[in-house]
C-alpha cells in the first residue's frame, strides 16, 4: 500500500477514495485511535514519573505546598535504619523467591509436558493459587503456619523435623513470606510449559539418541530452547519481587513483625507516605527503587545475550 | 484413579506411570491443601480449627459461620461484595472498550510514530506503579476525588498498557489483506476497525475482560489508599481490615477468604480454555 501512495494527487478528494489516499487515511486513522492511549500513558505516566523526581527534592506534606530541599531526602534515607531493613529483606526474598520459583515452576513444566489422561487437571491445579486474591492467600497462609495447631508444622514434625514458630520467630518469618510467594507459580509454569511445547519434535528425539542421561538433554538442549521463556519469567520475577506489598503487610502489618523481620520497601514506603504524610520522602524512596529496578533489568538483559538463545540466531 | 493402562504394555512402563502420576498427585494435593485448609477452617468454630487430632473434615458443618459473615457491622460483607462486583465490572468494560483502540492502532495500521509509542507502553508495563502513584494520587486529592472509585476507574478508561500489549497479539493476526479490501471498497477508517477487525478479535475481547476481573478483583494497593470508609471497601481491602482488627476471629476470616475467592475460582473453572488462550498470547509472541 505504501508503493502506491506515492500517485496521489488530483481528484483524490473525490468521494470514492484513491489508493493514495489509504496510506493518509490509515496513519491518520492509527494516530487517533491511539490518541485516548497516548493521552493516558502522559498524564497517569509519563508527567507522574517526572513529578516523582521532583517531589523527591522536596519536603511536601500534602497539607501546604511543597518546600524544594533538594537532596535532603535522600540523606535522610541514607540514615534511616528501618530503610535499610527493608531494603536488605526485600533483596533478601528477591534474590532467594525469584529462582527457586523458576526452579520449580520449571520442574512442574516438565513434568506437565506430556500427554496423560489427568495433564488437564494437574495444569488446572497449578494455575489455581494464581487467581487467589494475595489477602486471601497471605490469612490462609498464617493460619496453615501456626505452630501447633496448622497441618504444615503437624506434617514436618511427623516427618522429624523441628519446625520453626514461622511467625513469631524473627529468623523464620521471612521464609514465610517466601513460600507464600512461591505458591502461585502457575503463569511461570505454563509459560514454560508454552516453550517445551514448541522443541520440535525431531530435535528432542535427536537428542534421546545421543545421549541416554536425561539430564544431559535437560542442560544442553531443553534449557538453552527455552532461554527466552527463563528470560522473560526472571525479568517479570525480579521486577514485581522488588514491588512486594500485600503479603508483607497482610503478615507483618506496618512494623514488619515480628521485629522487623518481614519489613519490605514498599512497605517502609507506604507507611511513610500515607501514616506519616511525609510525601516527598516516600517520593525519594520510590525513585530509588526506579532507579534500583531500571539498573537490575539492564543488567539482566546485558548477561543476557550470552545466555539467552532465540531460534533463527546465527551466532 | 491414575491412568493405569489396561492393555498390555511393558511392566517398566506401567510401573513408570504409575510412579508419575503418584508425583503428581502428591504435588496436586500440596497445592491444594490452602484451598481446602481454607475451605473447611470457613464451616469450624476457631475451637475446631485448632484441635489436636486434626479434624479433616467439619463437623458439623457450622453455616452458620457464612450467616454471621451477612450481618456483622465491622466486615460488612455483601456491601463489599457488591463494592468489587462494581468495581472489577467497570474496569473490565472501560479496558475493553479502551484497549481495543489503542491495540488495533498498534497492531494493524500503520503511522508515523506508532513503534515509538508502542515502546513507551512496553516500557511503562515493566515500570514499578509506585513510582508513578504520588503525583497521580495528589492529583485525585486537589480534585476532591478520594474516597470515590473515580481514581480506581477512570485511568483504565484510557487504557492499560498490559491489555494493549495482550489484544495487539490477537489483532496482529488479521490479514492485512483483509483490512486493505475494505479500504478499496471505501469504508471509513472507523467503519473497518468496527466491522472487520472488531468481529475479528471478539473472544480476544472476552479474554481481556476476563483478565480485568480477576487482577481488579484482586487488587489491593490502590483501593486501600484511595477508600477511606468500611461501606466503600472491595473484598479485598474489606478482609485485610477485618483480619487485622479482628486478628483472633479465624473462623470468619476464613469464611470470608473463602468467599472472596471463591467467584473467581469458580470462574476461571468456567471459562479455563480462553484464560489458557490469553495466557500464551501475553507471555512470548
Amino acid at each position: 500500500m505504501a508503493i502506491l501512495a506515492k500517485e496521489n494527487t488530483a481528484g483524490a478528494s473525490s468521494p470514492p477514495r484513491r489508493l493514495g489516499l489509504a496510506g493518509r487515511g490509515e496513519a491518520r486513522a492509527g494516530f487517533l485511535f491511539a490518541l485516548p492511549w497516548m493521552v493516558g500513558l502522559t498524564v497517569f505516566t509519563i508527567i507522574p514519573l517526572l513529578l516523582t523526581f521532583y517531589i523527591a527534592q522536596t519536603k511536601f506534606q500534602i497539607v501546604g505546598p511543597p518546600k524544594y530541599v533538594g537532596l535532603a531526602n535522600y540523606a535522610a534515607m541514607w540514615i534511616d535504619p528501618a530503610m535499610w531493613t527493608s531494603a536488605r529483606n526485600t533483596m533478601f526474598f528477591a534474590v532467594v523467591s525469584v529462582p527457586i520459583k523458576l526452579v520449580i515452576a520449571l520442574g512442574l513444566a516438565l513434568l506437565l509436558n506430556r500427554v496423560t489422561a489427568l495433564s488437564g487437571f494437574y495444569r488446572t491445579v497449578f494455575y489455581l493459587p494464581f487467581l487467589m486474591p494475595a489477602v486471601a492467600g497471605s490469612i490462609v497462609f498464617m493460619l496453615l503456619l501456626t505452630p501447633d495447631a496448622g497441618p504444615v508444622n503437624i506434617a514436618l514434625k511427623a516427618l522429624g523435623f523441628s519446625p520453626p514458630d514461622w511467625l513469631l520467630d524473627p529468623k523464620a518469618a521471612l521464609w514465610t513470606i517466601i513460600l507464600l510467594s512461591l505458591w502461585p507459580l502457575g503463569v511461570e509454569t505454563l509459560v514454560f510449559l508454552g516453550g517445551l511445547q514448541n522443541i520440535p519434535q525431531d530435535v528432542s528425539e535427536a537428542a534421546d539418541l545421543d545421549s541416554p542421561r536425561g539430564w544431559h538433554k535437560l542442560v544442553w538442549i531443553t534449557i538453552p530452547l527455552i532461554s527466552p521463556m527463563i528470560l522473560f519469567n526472571l525479568v517479570i520475577g525480579i521486577i514485581y519481587s522488588f514491588q512486594v506489598f500485600t503479603q508483607a503487610l497482610v503478615v507483618g502489618g506496618t512494623t514488619g513483625k515480628p521485629a522487623e523481620a518481614t519489613l519490605m520497601y514498599m512497605v517502609v514506603l507506604y507507611r511513610a507516605a500515607f501514616r506519616y504524610f511525609n510525601v516527598g520522602y516516600a517520593a525519594a524512596m520510590a525513585t530509588v527503587l526506579f532507579v534500583g529496578v531500571l539498573l537490575l533489568t539492564l543488567l539482566i538483559f546485558r548477561t543476557a545475550r550470552s545466555w539467552v538463545h532465540y531460534e533463527g540466531d546465527s551466532r | 484413579m491414575t491412568a493405569v493402562p489396561t492393555r498390555r504394555t511393558p511392566p517398566r512402563k506401567t510401573v513408570q506411570t504409575v510412579i508419575y502420576h503418584a508425583a503428581m498427585l502428591l504435588i496436586a494435593g500440596i497445592f491444594l491443601l490452602p484451598f481446602y485448609w481454607m475451605t473447611i477452617s470457613a464451616f469450624k468454630n476457631n475451637a475446631e480449627i485448632f484441635a489436636r487430632p486434626v479434624t479433616w473434615f467439619p463437623d458439623p458443618i457450622r453455616w452458620s459461620n457464612i450467616a454471621e459473615l451477612f450481618h456483622r457491622d465491622d466486615f460488612p460483607f455483601l456491601i463489599q461484595f457488591g463494592n468489587s462486583v462494581f468495581y472489577a465490572g467497570s474496569v473490565a468494560l472501560a479496558v475493553c472498550f479502551s484497549c481495543s483502540l489503542a491495540a488495533y492502532s498498534f497492531g494493524c495500521l500503520r503511522w508515523r510514530w506508532r513503534d515509538l509509542v508502542f515502546g513507551l507502553t512496553v516500557c511503562a508495563l515493566l515500570l514499578p506503579g509506585i513510582v508513578t502513584f504520588l503525583p497521580v494520587y495528589l492529583g485525585w486529592s486537589r480534585l476532591g476525588l478520594n474516597g470515590t472509585y473515580w481514581p480506581l476507574i477512570t485511568p483504565f478508561l484510557f487504557g492499560d498498557a498490559f491489555f494493549i500489549f495482550m489484544l495487539r497479539q490477537f489483532y496482529m493476526g488479521i490479514p492485512r489483506e483483509l483490512l486493505d479490501a475494505a479500504r478499496l471498497d471505501g469504508a471509513s477508517e472507523f467503519r473497518i476497525w468496527w466491522q472487520i477487525a472488531l468481529p475479528q478479535v471478539w473472544t480476544a475481547l472476552v479474554i481481556v475482560g476476563l483478565f480485568a476481573v480477576v487482577y481488579t478483583w484482586n487488587e489491593f494497593f490502590n483501593p486501600l489508599i484511595y477508600l477511606q470508609d468500611r461501606e466503600d471497601f472491595p473484598l479485598s481491602v474489606g478482609l485485610f481490615t477485618f483480619q487485622a482488627n479482628r486478628a483472633r476471629e479465624w473462623s470468619i476470616s476464613m469464611a470470608g477468604a473463602f468467599l472472596t475467592a471463591l467467584p473467581m475460582v469458580v470462574l476461571f473453572l468456567l471459562t479455563q480454555r480462553l484464560f489458557r488462550q490469553g495466557l500464551a498470547s501475553s507471555s512470548l509472541k
